[in-house]
């Protein structure tokens, strides 16, 4: 069973980086971790090798100035290799791009099947692996939190609002995967020494094909046109109990779908 | 806001340009490792701490391990995950022999991975601390067929370790232990006796606990000569591996401490429990003291793990909590406490003091190091310079670790003498570190009456003289020239006090003992000094570029410990010389 999984990098959450004026963008030119939503798929990956008994998992990411050492936690929580889109055209690429690009980089690996979390927690665009299908012609699974392999097929519990969809699927396929749905490994002592010598290969634009206008801001067919500050939270609401305030509470509770 | 940030950029900064670790990567021993794994591993393992060992503490304080009547101790339950992750990720065999499973890193990185430990959960790291302490007394002393067993399981944690020294009338005294070990003639023996203060003696975290055991075998010697050392599995191991019957040894108590109280602290049982010994009969006490450097570093770190935590909670707390307009705030504004000169006072005291201590204790361990990875005369001198650290590890750092985390209730105010804020489990914590692996005044009698006489003094005095080039060296940059005037001006004390003690140490015994602890102070903040010094430079030398606020910041905690700590340090020298007389003067019912 050979897993692909797609991982970002992105700066390190607690130590925000701030944003370009200029682009509008997230400044990336400091050191970047493996972004957590991605930790969940790459656990996922490596039980689903597990469960088969044989088979890889293979990273494939993108970055635009090289950097490596989120790549090197998922290689040392266990997956076999790497393939790291890299090269300083990509500055500014937006998710038809990176779809693209990551498509063109998976598509020779012989694949079974495609994980990648649902969303970047730097970019949140969200639309990256249902493009990937796109690009390939392969079905899309979102929202996984469970995948389990049957024969050619997978069967896969999607979350929904009220509780999961239970959907069934042919390899090759792109899933999705929920953040927090499995909990992912530390990387042990003796996989971050093994992962010393598992092989990361850069690939250029150009290597994949792409030439400088189809990539990086000439290729973007979208544009942020403007940042706006996150509305400042709203002053809570006072009940005033009247001996009825429950009531208040409970249609409050409903409203928000909580009971 | 995590409940604790891996330190690991000070780390690293004290590793790569404080200790210069990386001298250790071109030897022998240490050739297949270098610094950029080593930074690798740090990051992995701080992430592992702080977000799976950390979050224990506060279960470890207020749950606690508790006692059952059948014998069995249980941990909280949050401790059983982590415990499992940890011995899953195989953190603890990081410094150990290759060949039973180890990574053979040097120990000063064992140092960096054990501090972030500590700081997440104190209580929870002694099995570790335990552990470590067992497989080095295997290592150093066990058979072939002793490591074997044992080693392999010990390194990944899937077994734990004890130390059994003390009984109940056998502490600071090993001597007067009366523990017995009858030999019954198929090479192993027959142990009875009970020993108390067994850190980690019982739990429900391993699946089996290997006690190292002190005790007298028929005809021993009287006083510390006649002790061996015997390995009493809790559950007997079978030739294929598998865990056998269950030894006779049981908890039959757990004490109830001020700190601590995940980690239980139990008294043992030995009713005819089958050991073997470990080394030769009467060595037991030699085997110890090849622990005890190591042992005692860790616990001096402890002291430096701890005021970290604590400090780092108290800085937050000072961002949050408003009281009162500071000096120069807009009238009517309630200032965040971190605004007011005495709160600032506090806090420099512990940045300043913890960047020290982790000079410190970090070249303790990497001495460690350069002494087993060099040869000859240069191995010699290594060794000198970490045994002479090693009081000073242990006792200024848990001292420190005393008063830093009583700085971090204070800066909490009233709320921070009220549990729910969490910051007083760090001070009831940290109160045990002066007190085991040798009391502080048994380090620093250490300190008098072993290693300042180390070659007549020279092993102190040779570091001395390499403080005055630091000394020199800060004097040319403006902003630390006082730092070095009051570092000549320390040594030169440091110097005449060492000078006295061994003159009149000679004489009297109860000369040196009398002043040994306001010298351990002296010399632990003067060689901190030396090591701050350093610092300094490094710092000064990097005020520009990527990382300018970070080297700044460095500087500047540099600063203040020569301006404002190190004074301390020659103002001890009343005490240091002024002998036992005073002591001794009062009689018992005078001091009444």
């Amino acid at each position: 069973m050979k897993v692909v999984v797609c991982v970002k990098q992105i700066p390190d959450p607690a130590d925000p980086g701030a944003l370009d004026p200029e682009t509008r963008t997230l400044k990336r030119d400091v050191k970047l971790i493996l972004d957590e939503s991605d930790s969940y798929g790459v656990e996922m990956a490596l039980q689903l090798v597990d469960a088969a008994g044989e088979g890889e998992v293979i990273l494939v990411s993108m970055a635009p100035n090289g950097e490596r050492s989120g790549l090197a936690t998922a290689l040392a929580m266990g997956a076999a290799s790497a393939i790291l889109i890299s090269d300083p055209e990509l500055v500014g690429s937006d998710a038809l791009t990176t779809a693209k690009l990551l498509a063109t980089a998976v598509k020779d690996q012989g694949a079974d099947l495609i994980i990648a979390g649902s969303e970047s927690s730097d970019g949140y665009t969200g639309v990256v692996p249902e493009q990937i299908a796109g690009v390939l012609d392969l079905p899309s699974v979102t929202a996984a939190k469970s995948i389990e392999v049957d024969g050619s097929s997978i069967k896969v519990q999607r979350q929904t609002d009220g509780g999961y969809d239970d959907v069934t699927c042919p390899l090759p396929a792109v899933v999705s995967v929920t953040a927090g749905v499995v909990e992912p490994r530390y990387p042990s002592f003796k996989g971050i020494m093994a992962a010393k010598n598992k092989p990361v290969e850069e690939k250029s634009a150009a290597d994949l094909g792409f030439d400088a206008s189809q990539v990086g801001w000439a290729g973007a067919g979208q544009e942020i046109i403007e940042v706006t500050d996150a509305p400042k939270r709203q002053a809570g609401e006072v009940i005033e109990d009247d001996g009825e305030a429950f009531t208040k509470i409970v249609a409050y509770l409903e409203n928000m779908k909580v009971i | 806001m995590p409940d604790y940030t891996p330190p690991l950029r000070d780390i690293s900064f004290v590793l790569d340009e404080v200790v210069e670790f990386q001298d250790l990567f071109a030897t022998e021993a240490f050739g297949h490792v270098d610094a950029d794994t080593v930074h690798t591993v740090l990051a992995e393992v701080g992430r592992f701490m702080a977000e799976v060992v950390a979050p224990t503490n506060r279960d470890g304080d207020v749950i606690g391990s508790s006692w059952q009547p059948d014998g069995s101790v249980i941990t909280p339950d949050s401790f059983k995950p982590a415990y499992r992750q940890m011995v899953a990720a195989g953190y603890g065999a990081i410094p150990f022999d290759p060949d039973f499973g180890g990574g053979g890193f040097p120990w000063v990185s064992a140092i960096a991975i054990q501090e972030m430990l500590t700081s997440a959960n104190m209580a929870f790291s002694l099995w570790a601390l335990l552990t470590q302490g067992a497989i080095d007394a295997f290592t150093h002393h066990g058979s072939d067929e002793q490591k074997a067993m044992y080693l392999p399981k010990m390194l990944t944690g899937e077994w734990t370790g004890t130390m059994n020294l003390t009984e109940p009338h056998a502490g600071s005294d090993v001597g007067a232990l009366t523990s017995k070990a009858e030999p019954v003639g198929d090479g192993s023996y027959r142990i009875t006796g009970q020993k108390i203060y067994i850190t980690y003696g019982e739990q429900d975290l391993s699946e089996n606990i290997i006690h190292l055991v002190l005790a007298r075998t028929p005809g021993a010697a009287p006083g510390t000569r006649g002790i061996s050392m015997f390995v009493v599995p809790k559950f007997l191991v079978n030739d294929d591996g598998s865990l056998g019957e269950r030894n006779g040894v049981s908890c039959v108590s757990i004490e109830h401490k001020l700190g601590i109280h995940g980690s239980p602290t139990c008294v043992l049982a030995y009713e005819n429990a089958i050991g073997w010994l470990v080394g030769e009969d009467g060595d037991g006490m030699r085997n110890m003291f090849t622990m005890m450097n190591n042992a005692r570093l860790s616990v001096g770190l402890e002291g430096l793990a701890l005021a970290e935590r604590a400090y780092q909670q108290a800085l937050q707390y000072s961002l949050d909590r408003t009281q009162g307009t500071a000096v120069g705030a807009a009238k009517g504004v309630s200032s965040p406490i971190i605004d007011h000169a005495d709160v600032r006072r506090m806090l420099m005291t512990q940045r300043s003091w913890i960047d020290a201590m982790r000079c410190l204790v970090y070249t303790n361990a990497a001495e460690i190091d350069r002494s087993k990875a060099n040869g000859g005369d240069e191995a010699r001198g290594h060794k000198e310079l970490a045994d002479l650290l090693i009081p000073l590890s242990k006792g200024l750092c848990t001292d420190l670790g005393n008063e830093l985390t009583s700085l971090a209730v204070q800066i909490h105010g009233g709320m921070g003498y009220v549990e729910e804020t969490g910051v007083a489990q760090h001070y009831r914590d940290a109160r045990i570190a002066p007190i085991y692996e040798g009391t502080n005044g048994i380090q620093a009698a250490d300190l008098v009456g072993r290693k300042l006489p180390m070659r007549g003094g020279a092993v102190v005095f040779e570091q001395l003289d390499a403080f005055d080039h630091t000394a020199a060296e800060l004097s040319k940059d403006p902003e630390l020239a006082r730092f070095g005037q009051n570092l000549t001006e320390a040594i030169e004390v440091t110097r005449e006090c060492s000078r006295w003690l061994l003159e009149n140490g000679a004489v009297d015994p109860n000369n040196a003992l009398a002043g040994s602890v306001p010298y351990l102070r002296m010399l632990g903040t003067v060689m901190c000094a030396g090591l701050v010094g350093k610092a300094a430079l490094v710092a000064a030398a990097n005020d520009t570029g990527a990382e300018a606020d970070f080297y700044r910041a460095k500087k500047i905690s540099a600063k203040f410990f020569g301006e404002q700590i190190l004074p301390t340090a020659p103002a001890l020298a009343g005490a240091v010389m002024a002998g036992p007389d005073d002591l001794f003067a009062l009689t018992p019912q005078q001091l009444a």
